[in-house]
């Protein structure tokens, strides 16, 4: 009834380009925004900032670098978790070098530091294709999470091998350390992540993501209607890359504080983010958030329900969420490729002739 | 002969050892590649649930118990019998075939015609839903898994070749139950292209993996091709299920040899069956002997990720492995 374009009138080219054209898909987005910004730092408690809120953040982030690469550009990757702990590791010698620096700076540095790396792993790309390159990418998953466990300098030669964040502050709040507060935390992360969606979202809608795409679809239609493979290829491991060195940074400075590579950024960290890209829908900004939502959300949902209602010993609970999850992967696959996203959309369809459907 | 050249020769046979492990579930993968082009990332998990099937039927373990047990509040765990080895391979070759046809009923009839990538994704779906159904089935404790085979290095050996070297050589040290894999995965070798070469069933299959469609126009029925196909898959898991549950326990890290396998089979080619036995003993051999010369100076356990870069560097010289049909694309 209300979620229509009759009656809104696009008078200029920007108008007609803008990202939302719906006016009421306009307004709800800056509503949801006003919430996240000026609501929920006032309600958020220590529970929920660690257990939901802070990790679906994160996770948001990497997986829109994710579906940057696999969604639009079509490049399959089983390194995410090797590129976050790039981006952990990158942030935290940064952190330590130039105490004096501010921290958002360093994280950002940090996407930098990982952007090069996953270049570097995305030259592969331009020979070989398909899970051909999932392989290789597996390469830089192993190879990475080894160097950063063996070679002393990466975690100045701590005893227990392991990396911690020092305290920082930003503008007077600390965000890093044992002692932040749950709001600071959800702070900073949602700062990043509507920083980097709305970067991600403008540029799949232009130029850059219609060649991710066009190699996507087809790589040898592309090239020869002009689209230059290399550039295309290896710019989105590099955008995507920035994503996950950024949602690896925070992963580690902010939600965790403390990080043993070998089990915050291992083989299962590639596979999660790729579930929810899977799930939420690839090619999809929105499907990112959806799918992160999802499968941060079905672990707690699992564990309250299966250990706290009924009783059940928590390793029983934790393999039922293995099934679910794995389920739940084949039915989206054979349901609906596109996701959660694309349920909304098809959702989005239906609610703009209700309730006149003819 | 120098005692470091006799150590390399046997880290060397070592790791041929090694390879053959790897070979055998890489033989997996390429069946299932060869028939159908799916590339079958559970193919790991398979061997795991397999060795925990058999584990579990051996032992007399009641399936599910956990879970009843956490449901009804009752304290079931074994049903008090033990079942000989041989009669216990049987029944788990059973329910891997009923797998198989699970797998071909529920998830990829309704998958023909998707793309590669998506096939793949699914089968990564199928690991994790294994796994989980392998975990709540049996328990995902570590258990010791004990068919009969030798275990042990080989005496035998190592005497025949004290001699060859100086004072502080003690001979080769070769673990037994290496051997007899290597014997096996030479048997089930021959036995697989003996099966594609002259019986009915393998003609068709060879049929079917060469085209599908001409293959359902003379009369193949890809549904059998693909549950015979996944149960030989299945076969294959168990075997190197038993092999590595012999060796190293049952345990989750079982599956995780599927993904040394990938390389193996990036180096071989993923459609050829000697491609799958040459590039595992290349990866085998390849990460000791890199382990036992470069490895311990940067730091040691560089198997993990030795086998990925090798295949990787590989890979951007030719891309379709060392046996592979050569790639041809056109738009």
């Amino acid at each position: 009834m209300f979620y229509r374009e009759a009656g809104d009138f696009k008078t200029s080219y920007v108008d007609d380009s803008q990202t939302f054209p719906i006016a009421f898909d306009r307004w709800r987005y800056y509503v949801v925004l006003a919430f996240a910004f000026l609501v929920v730092p006032f309600i958020i408690n220590d529970y929920w900032a660690n257990a939901v809120v802070v990790p679906f953040l994160i996770y948001a982030i990497a997986a829109i670098g994710l579906n940057i690469l696999t969604g639009y550009c079509g490049q399959v990757s089983l390194g995410t978790g090797g590129f976050m702990a790039v981006g952990a590791y990158a942030c935290y010698k940064l952190m330590t070098a130039f105490p004096d620096i501010s921290i958002v700076i360093h994280i950002i540095l940090a996407g930098g530091v990982t952007a090069a790396v996953g270049v570097m792993f995305g030259l592969p790309s331009l020979r070989i294709k398909g899970f051909y390159l999932a392989v290789a990418t597996l390469a830089a998953q192993f190879f990475l999470i080894w160097l950063f466990n063996r070679v002393g300098w990466f975690y100045n030669y701590s005893a227990s091998g392991q990396i911690n964040a020092p305290e920082r502050e930003v503008f007077g709040v600390l965000v890093t350390g044992p002692n932040t507060a749950a709001w600071a935390q959800y702070m900073i992360c949602l700062v990043f992540v509507v920083a980097c969606a709305v970067v991600a979202r403008n540029l799949t809608r232009g130029t850059q993501g219609r060649k991710w795409m066009a190699i996507r679809d087809m790589d040898i239609a592309a090239e020869i209607i002009g689209v230059n493979p290399l550039r295309a290829k290896l710019s989105a491991f590099a955008v995507s890359s920035f994503f996950i060195g950024i949602s690896g940074a925070l992963f580690f400075a902010v939600y965790l504080g403390a990080v043993e590579v070998g089990e915050a950024f291992g083989i299962q960290k590639s596979f999660l983010v790729l579930f929810m890209i899977i799930i939420g829908g690839l090619g999809s900004i929105f499907g990112s958030f959806a799918g992160a939502a999802f499968l941060v959300i079905l672990p707690v949902v699992l564990k309250i329900v299966g250990a706290d209602w009924l009783g059940w010993p928590t390793d029983l609970v934790a393999h039922f969420n293995l099934v679910i999850v794995g389920a739940l992967i084949i039915f989206f696959l054979i349901k609906e490729p596109h996701g959660l996203a694309q349920l909304w959309r098809l959702a989005k369809e239906k609610l703009r002739l209700w309730p006149f459907p003819y | 002969m120098g005692d470091q050249f006799l150590f390399a020769i046997e880290v060397m046979i070592n790791g041929l050892m090694a390879g053959v492990l790897y070979a055998l579930v890489a033989l997996g993968f390429v069946l299932i590649f060869k028939a159908s082009g799916i590339f079958n990332y559970a193919q790991g998990v398979m061997a795991l649930f397999a060795a925990l099937t058999l584990v579990g039927i051996m032992e007399g373990q009641v399936p599910f118990s956990h879970l009843i047990n956490a449901i009804f509040g009752t304290k079931i765990h074994h049903f008090g019998w033990e079942v000989p080895a041989i009669l216990a391979i049987l029944l788990t070759m059973m329910i891997m075939v009923f797998f198989a046809w699970a797998v071909n009923h529920f998830v990829m009839r309704h998958l023909v015609n998707q793309e590669p990538i998506i096939l793949f994704m699914a089968t990564i779906g199928l690991a994790y839903f294994l796994e989980g159904v392998g975990d709540l089935m049996w328990g995902s404790e570590i258990k010791t898994l004990d068919v009969g085979l030798p275990q042990g290095g080989s005496f035998w050996i190592e005497d025949m070749t004290a001699g060859l070297g100086s004072d502080n050589f003690f001979g080769f040290f070769i673990d037994k139950l290496d051997m007899v894999a290597t014997v096996i995965a030479a048997i089930l070798v021959v036995g697989l292209v003996v099966f594609a070469q002259y019986t009915k069933q393998g003609r068709a299959m060879r049929a079917v993996a060469d085209d599908h469609q001409a293959a359902l126009s003379v009369g193949i029925s890809l549904n059998y091709i693909w549950v015979l196909v996944w149960s030989l898959a299945g076969f294959v898991a168990l075997v190197a299920g038993i092999m590595w549950g012999a060796k190293s326990g049952v345990q989750f890290s079982l599956s995780l040899i599927a993904l040394k396998a990938l390389p193996v089979l990036m180096l071989g080619g993923f459609t050829s069956i000697p491609g799958a036995i040459v590039g595992g003993l290349i990866i085998g051999v390849g990460e000791k002997i890199f382990e036992f010369t470069v490895g311990a100076a940067i730091g040691g356990a560089t198997e993990n990720w030795f086998a990925y870069m090798l295949a990787l560097l590989f890979l951007v010289f030719r891309p379709q492995g060392l046996f592979g049909e050569k790639i041809i694309e056109r738009v």
